[in-house]
């Protein structure tokens, strides 16, 4: 009945048997483009893209924050001239950075690179018996109560870690905690494939 | 017998009351950061923290969210506007930061293109394959005037 009501008015056969193809086809194309479109959202979901910080690829912000120990000099960018440095923003409060400690305790120990410590949300007291407890693997911790420096970095949770490199742009940002295998995987071997890179300027031990 | 318990009570009642107005109060007051001198310049950061997203929460704005962080972007966006920042400026400098993600209003640009013009595309369509089997419908009825309407339409419908 359909392919009388499409073709009759103009012409005869060939067409209409085409015509009603198309009928079938069109719906179920724009169905397959639709599940195809929802399925590329949903690979892309909000909660992926997070982990891209669009500071990636691009200098480290200034910074320049009190510095932890009583007196000491302000931690500031200056801290992540000239060699590899991992920033890692930690508070107290935070659970996970209680077993991120331990990793970083082990990255201290290889001596590849520096950790600048960014003390988040946090207050000094807090943070010293933290470090006296469980053990100091940063070379300088920076006071960040208000968060002021949290935000200029992008930071909207702890931990986070930034890979820095000699020329202080960040190279890899890592959402939530370093744990030996993602600091082999995805800080390592970004470290170990820059070209020139020579033993650590730490320490003398590899 | 009876009075004194009632009083009794009543006294708890209304204290459970106040102490649950207060609590009210202070739910509703999430956003503690100093108002801004201008009244102008409140308008604009009260605007703000409804269009930008707080990173911690699901879909919820930097004035409604009563996470840390949402307290101390508040600060930073009153700050910028302090010192004379356009609104502009103050949401690309959070999108340098943070990404697009923070706006939850997406950006109007090439990229977000099928964004934007999907639902319009989508109805267009809709409306042309409404359109053409309306027409193919009156074609049907000016080509069989023996047929009367009601039942050529209702011959369509249940064959």
């Amino acid at each position: 009945m359909n392919q009388q009501i499409e073709g009759a008015p103009t012409q005869p056969q060939e067409p209409e048997k085409g015509s009603s193809r198309w009928r079938f086809a069109l719906p179920l194309g724009l169905f397959a483009a639709l599940l195809i479109v929802l399925f590329v959202g949903l690979m892309h979901s909000p909660e992926k893209d997070l982990v891209v910080s669009p500071l990636v690829g691009k200098a480290a912000p200034q910074f320049s924050l009190p510095n932890l120990v009583n007196g000491g000099q302000p931690v500031s960018n200056a801290a992540l001239r000239g060699h590899w440095s991992l920033v890692n923003v930690w508070g107290t409060w935070c659970a996970n950075c209680r077993d991120e400690h331990q990793t970083l305790l082990m990255i201290k120990q290889q001596g590849r690179v520096p950790i600048i410590g960014i003390d988040w949300n946090d207050n000094a007291a807090n943070a010293t018996t933290w470090l006296q407890q469980l053990g100091d693997p940063y070379t300088q911790v920076g006071e960040d109560p208000n968060g002021v420096v949290a935000i200029d970095w992008g930071v909207y949770g702890a931990p986070e870690s930034f890979l820095v490199n000699p020329q202080g742009v960040i190279v890899y940002k890592e959402v939530g905690e370093i744990t030996p295998d993602v600091w082999r995987e995805q800080f390592l071997t970004r470290i170990d494939a820059a070209p020139g890179t020579g033993p650590p300027p730490t320490t003398g031990e590899d | 017998m009876h009075s004194p318990r009632c009083s009794h009570l009543r006294a708890l009642a209304s204290a459970a009351l106040l102490i649950g107005l207060v609590w009210v109060g202070q739910a509703l007051a999430v956003d503690t950061t100093p108002p801004l001198p201008t009244p102008q310049l409140q308008q604009r950061y009260l605007a703000l923290t409804h269009e930008l997203r707080c990173m911690q929460c699901q879909d919820e704005s930097l004035a409604d969210s009563e996470v840390d962080l949402a307290g101390q972007m508040r600060v930073e966006v009153h700050d910028l506007l302090l010192k004379g920042m356009t609104d502009q400026q103050v949401k690309d400098y959070l999108v340098s930061r943070y990404g697009e993600r923070i706006l939850f209003k997406p950006l109007f640009n090439l990229r977000n293109a099928w964004l934007w013009g999907a639902p319009s595309a989508l109805m267009l369509v809709g409306l042309l394959a409404g359109w053409r089997i309306i027409a193919g419908r009156r074609r049907l009825v000016d080509q069989d005037p023996e047929e009367p309407l009601d039942d050529t339409v209702d011959e369509h419908w249940t064959s």
